[in-house]
């Protein structure tokens, strides 16, 4: 029996895209000049990560990058997370974390606006989670720290 | 009577509960057991035939409640070998248990400037209340180093007993994370040649051995129902009499007093005293129930069973590529964590789950034991039951070997 049967459905979670993010994350560095960083940490399974801005004069996201430890979700959601969010307003990658969240918890993304289109059918391969309930925090964790970050807290919980 | 490990399968219902289309294979009984027929048979009865509220209703149900209640502090009494039932006070758990002597030994019987001495094997329960009592009282919090074997650090432990100036040891019985089984006797006898007490944390040894607190010599000792197959929400503190009788209480209300005035209350003696308010009646009786099942089967075949296992498992995990085993102690029950080089244990145990596999993934609440051996972000756990079998380590073993292939 192969491993894609012995473990049932579980390439719905981790599909290709994701075991490559997690495997090599993206964007996997520390940014020494960013001009907005934040730790985010999920306490109940030991995740950490640490988030780093850049912004252009013009306010938007000129560089997105992390550091951290965790589980092949939380690394893949924070590698795609890095490469969604450049070039994006503050306000628009609050609405793409909006609309991840949902899509993280339900599968679906009422909330999408058109705009955003483009950047969640990049995060897409992450809307198996919401069949995981005690996973979903992993997948989210990026983008509480983004919230965090770009509200210029130091911390954030998926708590 | 040999030990059946497939006939005593069918005592728990479960068991026969298929996940995700697969046969469960339990292995996070470390964390809480499951709960054979005779448990969940001897509660029902109990509610259904025998129950009313302890020690207060002059009627016959609550007199034939309270000797339930009673007589499952009895068992207790007899399955750790404590002398005197009185001895025995239920709390709900062994994290309450631990509070109680944190606050009430802690608290109301030793100098503030008497240190807790601790290991870093320990479980948040055996760490948390004393830094709680060192916040608030002062007194120090020292940690017995753990070797890289896994092992209690028996040189540093005399170290920190040598000035006399701990009240108290805490330790963990059997580390939930390691497996290790520390060397009780040894550290009593160290203890108490230097001045100290020592409580004994065995939620996981009691299911896996034999104790006896008399043998043994510790002063206090706790243990939780529901590893021991029997319900949640109710524990055991284990105390000399001589210590409970000059502790006070820890929570105040009905049942734990002898006389109330608006002036002044007096208390009642142990266990009364530690016992306030309506206890987990039924939940006691289930203990009875687990105990009188444990005693039925013999700790002795019980042990012998998860010796082989035990063995049968260091073999098979031993030769899973990429897997490495946490703590190699020679004295070990069936608890068994392990880091796998290419799966995170949060994707592994879900990965496992989808096969029927229940294992816990994380730090099995003892952060600082991970920090210590580099493993901030946490292991896998398989821990064993009397119902674990060798075909489920086996099944264990070819999942992890398909699950590291998966995250290849």
């Amino acid at each position: 029996m192969s491993g894609n049967d012995f473990f049932g459905d579980l390439r719905d979670l981790y599909q290709e895209v994701i075991l490559d993010h997690g495997r090599k994350p993206r964007n996997f560095r520390r940014l020494e000049d960013a001009d907005s960083t934040s730790r985010g940490d999920n306490p109940m399974c030991g995740d950490r990560m640490e988030l780093f801005l850049k912004m252009t004069p013009d306010g938007h996201i000129a560089d997105a990058a992390f550091q951290g430890r965790g589980c092949a979700v939380s690394m893949a959601s924070a590698s795609l997370m890095t490469e969604t969010v450049k070039g994006k307003t503050p306000q628009e990658a609050q609405a793409l974390g909006t609309a991840f969240r949902d899509l993280a918890m339900t599968g679906q993304c009422p909330t999408c606006a058109a705009s955003l289109e483009d950047a969640m059918e990049r995060l897409s391969p992450l809307s198996g989670v919401h069949e995981f309930p005690s996973r979903v925090k992993c997948a989210t964790l990026a983008w509480h720290t983004l919230n965090a970050a770009l509200a210029g807290a130091k911390e954030a919980s998926s708590e | 009577m040999s030990f059946d490990v497939h006939r005593i399968r069918q005592d728990f219902p479960i068991l026969s509960q298929p996940q995700h289309g697969k046969p469960l294979v339990f292995l996070d009984s470390g964390a809480s057991a499951q709960k054979p027929r005779a448990v969940i048979d001897a509660m029902t009865r109990c509610m259904e035939t025998a129950y009313a509220n302890v020690h207060r209703g002059a009627y016959r149900l609550s007199e034939v409640a309270t000797d339930a209640y009673e007589a499952s502090r009895g068992a207790v009494a007899r399955f750790i070998n404590a002398p005197d039932a009185r001895e025995v006070v239920f709390t709900r758990n062994s994290t309450e248990a631990i509070n109680l002597v944190a606050h009430s030994w802690g608290r109301g019987v030793m100098r503030p400037d008497q240190a807790v001495l601790i290991s870093e094997l320990e479980h948040h329960a055996n760490i948390v209340p004393w830094q709680m009592l060192r916040d608030d009282r002062g007194n120090p919090l020292r940690v017995c180093r753990v070797t890289d074997s896994g092992e209690l650090d028996m040189e540093d432990l005399a170290a920190k007993l040598a000035d006399g100036k701990v009240g108290l040891v805490a330790l963990a019985h059997m580390s939930n994370v390691l497996g290790t089984v520390t060397p009780v006797e040894r550290v009593v006898a160290l203890a108490h040649a230097h001045g100290a007490k020592v409580l004994l944390d065995g939620s996981q040894a009691v299911v896996h051995r034999r104790v006896d607190v008399a043998a043994i010599g510790c002063d206090f000792y706790c243990f939780t129902g529901h590893k021991l197959y029997g319900p949640t929400g109710i524990g055991v503190l284990w105390g000399k009499l001589e210590h409970l009788d000059r502790m006070p209480p820890f929570l105040g209300g009905g049942d734990m007093i002898e006389s109330v005035s608006f002036e002044k209350s007096t208390w009642a003696k142990p266990p009364a005293r530690f016992e306030a308010g309506t206890p987990a009646i039924i939940e006691a009786v289930g203990l009875h129930a687990a105990i009188d099942y444990v005693n039925a089967i013999g700790m002795p075949a019980i042990e012998a069973h998860e010796r082989a296992l035990v063995d049968h498992a260091m073999r098979k995990l031993s030769d899973v590529p990429g897997l490495t085993l946490l703590g190699r102690a020679q004295d070990r029950g069936g608890v068994f964590a392990f880091a796998l080089d290419n799966a995170h244990p949060h994707d592994l145990s879900t990965l496992l789950d989808r096969a029927g596999i229940c294992i816990r993934a994380g730090r099995h609440c003892a952060e600082p034991l991970h920090t210590r051996f580099g493993l901030e972000q946490g292991t896998a756990r398989a821990s064993f039951g009397l119902y674990t079998t060798p075909e489920e380590v086996d099944y264990l073993a070819g999942a992890l070997v398909k699950a590291r292939e998966f995250f290849a």
